[in-house]
This record gives C-alpha cells, structure tokens and sequence, in this order.
C-alpha cells in the first residue's frame, strides 16, 4: 500500500521532471533566438529590419520585407492550392467513397507525410521547374513552384484532419437531412461542413505552419533572389531559407541578422497561430 | 389528387425487406388512411423501424438493404424507377427518436427542407418559419431566439422542432419512431396532443413501445413479431379483442 503510493509519487515527480524540462528547453531556445537576434534590430532600427527592401548583409543592409513577402506569399499560395485539393478529397473519402476505397486510400495519403522534403524538392526540380519554365515562361524557379510543392506537401495534414473531423459528425443529422429529401451533396454542404467546421479549420492551421516552416523544398524551387517578386513567375526567398541558405558562412552581425529573422519568423507563426486559435474557438462556442 | 379523410392513402403489398440474408420483414400487406394515426407495435428488433423506413426509402443508404414488393403511395409505386425519391422524402417526412436537430440556428433548421427544395424567396421562408413554429406550438416560445443555436433547447423543443422542419415542407404523412422514447412524461403527453392536433391534416404513423401512448393516440394499430404483421386493425378492437392469440400475450402484457 504505502509501497504503490511511493512509487505512484516517484513516477509523478519523474513525469514533472520530463514535462518542465522540455517546456523549460523550448524556453531556453526561444530566450537564446530573442537574446541573438534581438539587439541588432535596435541597433539598425525595428523599422528598417522589417520594412527595408534590401538585403545586402556584407554591406550591413538587413532589410526583411522581402523575405516576410515571401514567406506570406508561398504559404498563401500553398493554402490556396493544398486546402481546397485536401478538403475535396477529404469529404469524398469521408462521404461519397466506398468504405474499403478510403481504408486503402486514407494510410496512403498519410504516407505521403513521411516523405522527407528534400526528395519533393528534387521532384520539383525534375518536372515541376521545367514544366512552368517551358510552358508559363520565367525561370521555373518561382513563387508558383514553391507553392504548388507546399501544396501538395500540407495535403497529408490537411486530408487526414479534416477526415477525422468530417466523420466526427453524427449520421443521425444526415439521415435527417436526407429524409427531408436533401441530396446527399446538399447534406455535406449545408450540414455536415458547418458542422465539422473547427476540425476543418484546425487542418488549415496545421497545414499553415507547415507550410510556412518548411525550408528545404522551398530552397530547391523557389529560385531565393532576396527582392519582392514581382510576378508568382518570378524567384522568392522565404525568411527560414534566408537563414538556412546563409547559415554556413555568416559571422558577426550578418549571424545576428539571421537570428533576428527567425525572431520574425517566429513572431509571424505566433500572430497567426493566435488569430487561428481565436477564430477557432469563437466558432465552437456559436 | 387528394386523398380525402378515411380513404387510403397507402398500399403496402407482399413487402419483404432483407439486411443481407436477414430477412427483417416478412410479406407484410397492409393498407393505411389518410388522416388518421397508425400505431406500430410489437418487442425490440422485430422490423418496425425498417418498416418505416420502407416508406420513405431510408433503407435505401443502408449497405446490403434490400427490399422487394410493393408500397403505392397516392396509387403510385415508390419503389418504381419513375419516383423521385427527394420529392417522395418532401411527402412522407420523418421524426426520429432521438431529437436531431442540425447543429444550425433554429430559424435555418425550420428552412432547412424549403432551401434544399430550391425555395430561397425570404419573405416566403419567414412566413414558413412562422407557420410551421406555430403549428408545434414554440412560436410564442422561441420567437425572441430565432437566431440560437438549436442543440441549446430542450429534448422536448428540439423534437418539436424536428416536427416543424417536417411541416415547413407541407409533407402528407409523417413517419415518427418511437418520438417520445427521450421525453419525460410530461412532454410525452403535450407531444400525445401535439398528434392529435396534427391528425386533422397529416396522416400519421407512429411506433412506440408504450402500449398506453398506442392506445390514447391511434386509430389503427399494428402488431409486428419476428418480421411479421401479426395482427393489424382498429385499436379499440386490438387491444379489447384481439383475435390472434400472440397479440393477446403482448398487449396484456405476457409477452416472453
Ligand atoms: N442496418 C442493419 N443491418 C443489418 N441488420 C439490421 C439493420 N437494421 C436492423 N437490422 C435488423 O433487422 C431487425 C429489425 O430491426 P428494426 O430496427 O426494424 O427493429 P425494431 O422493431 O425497430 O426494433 P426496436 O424496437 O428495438 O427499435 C433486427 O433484427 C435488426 O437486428
Ligand atoms: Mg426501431
């Protein structure tokens, strides 16, 4: 009895330990990120650091924009493709596919998730590049290419999740939307997706920070010329590949400048994650 | 055509109905009508529910439902390729036992049938909404929270409300099963007057394991057993003098 509650004891005070030092690990790094990349934004002006065009680090020119342009503009891109592709596929695995299509299909798709990015990358590089550059015009390596990757890279995210929210939805409102002589379509549309409405949009936010953090495929299609595209023809580099391409080499202010990067990077993932959470929430209690 | 009070409005003939090589209904004939309550009675598991979702094609989405016989409607064959099934949904609407009310505002809940049937005229949809809350008895209720969310109400009001999704849709038969399983009794009663009310327009079928709520309610009463209409008649004579013997042992309550 009292040997049950010691160890009950021990075990609880381990899981303590286990939590607060990898809560107090994501703490220490995101201090250590704040305390390298902070100070330099001051020094040169916050303004500057995020309003300024130009990026040229050996002349000590850190202006962000247009890498947070970038970043905003491939994610946006990659929702724009992967959400309506994933969401559409969702609701026919969920509610027009015969059961035995979607438990073959559904660990398929999650497959997908496992691929290691750099291998989209190269299938980027393979087809996709060639493809716009012969086809649309520019040099392939655009805006375009990153997103179209991104899409499909978030798919996985986005179907499974939204699946599970699509089936959380009792049948008994589509038997009673069907027994008001709804068709079946009219039923996902006017019930069943309002219903499964928070699980859809947390698939989107999901699939947004994915997006958004992801480094490796976009450094291999997007081209990363450091200025505003001026078409989603044209090259863009994202605020994770400034810092993964020019990692190896910085030193000084320009490593400082790349820490302030990831400092905005991970403001922007917080603004957004926030506005999603508070949409999300706001909806599940109407 | 309109069926008058007391001619019959359905025809059901040699009606068999399998779950795959379950046979759960077995040639059941029966005619049903209009403006009346037909009571369906009889233990668990022995077919009324898929009876009554015969008439209204529901068993149709079940996978390895199969159905064979005749249901006329109107003199028409439901099951004929010629029906239009969503059409035939608007005619003989349904309640379920379990409220199931969308997780949408009561006022969309009530348009719900009218928008799916292509009817957007907003003028038209409100005075519907009006009429068919009226009709349940929650207009003076609910007229101040049009705009709530349905899953707020009570059992009672959310399954008055799924009887007036039905009527917005001026449907001619109303299928209800077991309606009142997840009411207190109190609720059940106003429900009970709720049906007496609506018999004057609508031809109702009810199935219920109460043999009380059976014999207030209904004009005609069925009695199902394993998959068969054992008995089917007027009330008074179903639960007085039944004339079979297995209808006797339940009503009286000597079923086992
Ligand atoms: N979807 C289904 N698949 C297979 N068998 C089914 C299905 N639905 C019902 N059955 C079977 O058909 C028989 C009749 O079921 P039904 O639901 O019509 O009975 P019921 O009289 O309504 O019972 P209860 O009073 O419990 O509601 C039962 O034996 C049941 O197990
Ligand atoms: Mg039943």
């Amino acid at each position: 009895m009292t040997d049950l509650r010691k160890s009950d004891r021990l075990i609880k005070l381990g899981l303590l330990m286990i939590a607060f030092s990898a809560i107090s690990a994501l703490f220490v790094i995101t201090l250590f990120i704040f305390e390298q990349g902070g100070p330099i934004m001051f020094k040169y002006g916050l303004k500057s650091f995020i309003f300024g065009q130009d990026w040229y680090p050996s002349e000590k020119i850190f202006g962000l924009w247009p890498m947070i342009v970038g970043s905003l503009m491939v994610t946006l891109g990659a929702l724009i493709i992967g959400v309506p592709l994933g969401l559409a596929t969702a609701i026919f695995l969920a509610e027009f596919s015969s059961r035995r299509l979607a438990r073959i299909l559904k660990p398929v798709i999650e497959l997908l998730a496992g691929i290691p990015s750099v291998v989209y990358g190269f299938l980027g590089l393979m087809f996709l590049i060639p493809f716009i550059r012969e086809n649309l015009g520019g040099p392939g390596l655009s805006v375009l290419a990153a997103s179209i990757i991104l899409g499909i890279m978030i798919l996985p995210t986005v179907i499974s999740i939204s699946l599970d929210s699509i089936r959380a939805v009792p049948d008994c409102y589509r038997e009673g939307s069907i027994a008001l002589g709804a068709t079946r379509w009219q039923t996902v549309r006017m019930v069943v997706l309002p219903a499964a409405r928070s699980g859809i949009l947390a698939a989107i936010i999901l699939g947004m920070g994915r997006a958004i953090g992801e480094t490796m495929a976009v450094i291999m299609v997007a081209g990363n010329a450091a200025e505003i595209p001026s078409s989603i023809l044209q090259p863009v580099r994202t605020l994770t590949s400034n810092i993964a391409l020019e990692m190896g080499y910085a030193a000084g202010e320009h490593r400082q400048a790349l820490f302030a990067t990831g400092v905005i990077l991970f403001v922007i993932i917080m603004v957004l994650n926030t506005i999603a959470n508070l949409t999300a929430s706001r909806q599940g209690k109407r | 055509m309109k069926v008058e009070a007391g001619e019959y409005l359905i025809e059901v003939r040699n009606l068999n109905v399998f779950y795959g090589s379950f046979q759960a209904l077995k040639d059941i004939n029966l005619k049903l009508q209009a403006a009346r309550i037909t009571a369906l009675i009889g233990p668990s598991g022995c077919g009324k529910s898929t009876f009554l979702r015969s008439l209204n094609r529901m068993n149709d989405l079940i996978d390895g439902a199969r159905t064979e016989g005749e249901v006329f409607f109107e003199g028409k064959d439901i099951f004929s390729p010629e029906t239009d099934l969503l059409e035939l949904r608007r005619r003989v609407g349904m309640v379920f036992q379990r409220p199931n009310p969308f997780p949408l505002s009561i006022a969309d809940n009530v348009t719900y049938g009218l928008r799916v049937h292509g009817q957007n005229d907003r003028a038209w949809l409100e005075e519907r909404l009006y009429w068919s809350l009226q009709a349940v008895n929650l207009w003076d209720e609910l007229k101040d929270r049009l705009k709530v969310n349905a899953l707020e109400l009570t059992g009672e009001q959310q399954q008055r409300l799924c009887l007036a999704r039905l009527l917005a849709l001026e449907p001619e038969v109303i299928l209800m099963d077991e309606p009142c399983s997840a009411l207190d009794p109190l609720a059940t009663a106003r429900i009970e007057d709720l049906m007496y009310e609506l018999k004057k327009k609508y031809t109702i079928i009810i199935v219920t394991h109460n043999m009380q709520q059976a014999a207030r309610v209904s004009d005609f009463t069925g009695y199902f057993l394993l998959g068969e209409l054992v008995e089917f008649g007027e009330t008074n004579e179903i639960f007085t003098k039944p004339k079979d013997p297995r209808t006797e042992d339940y009503i009286t309550g000597r079923f086992g």
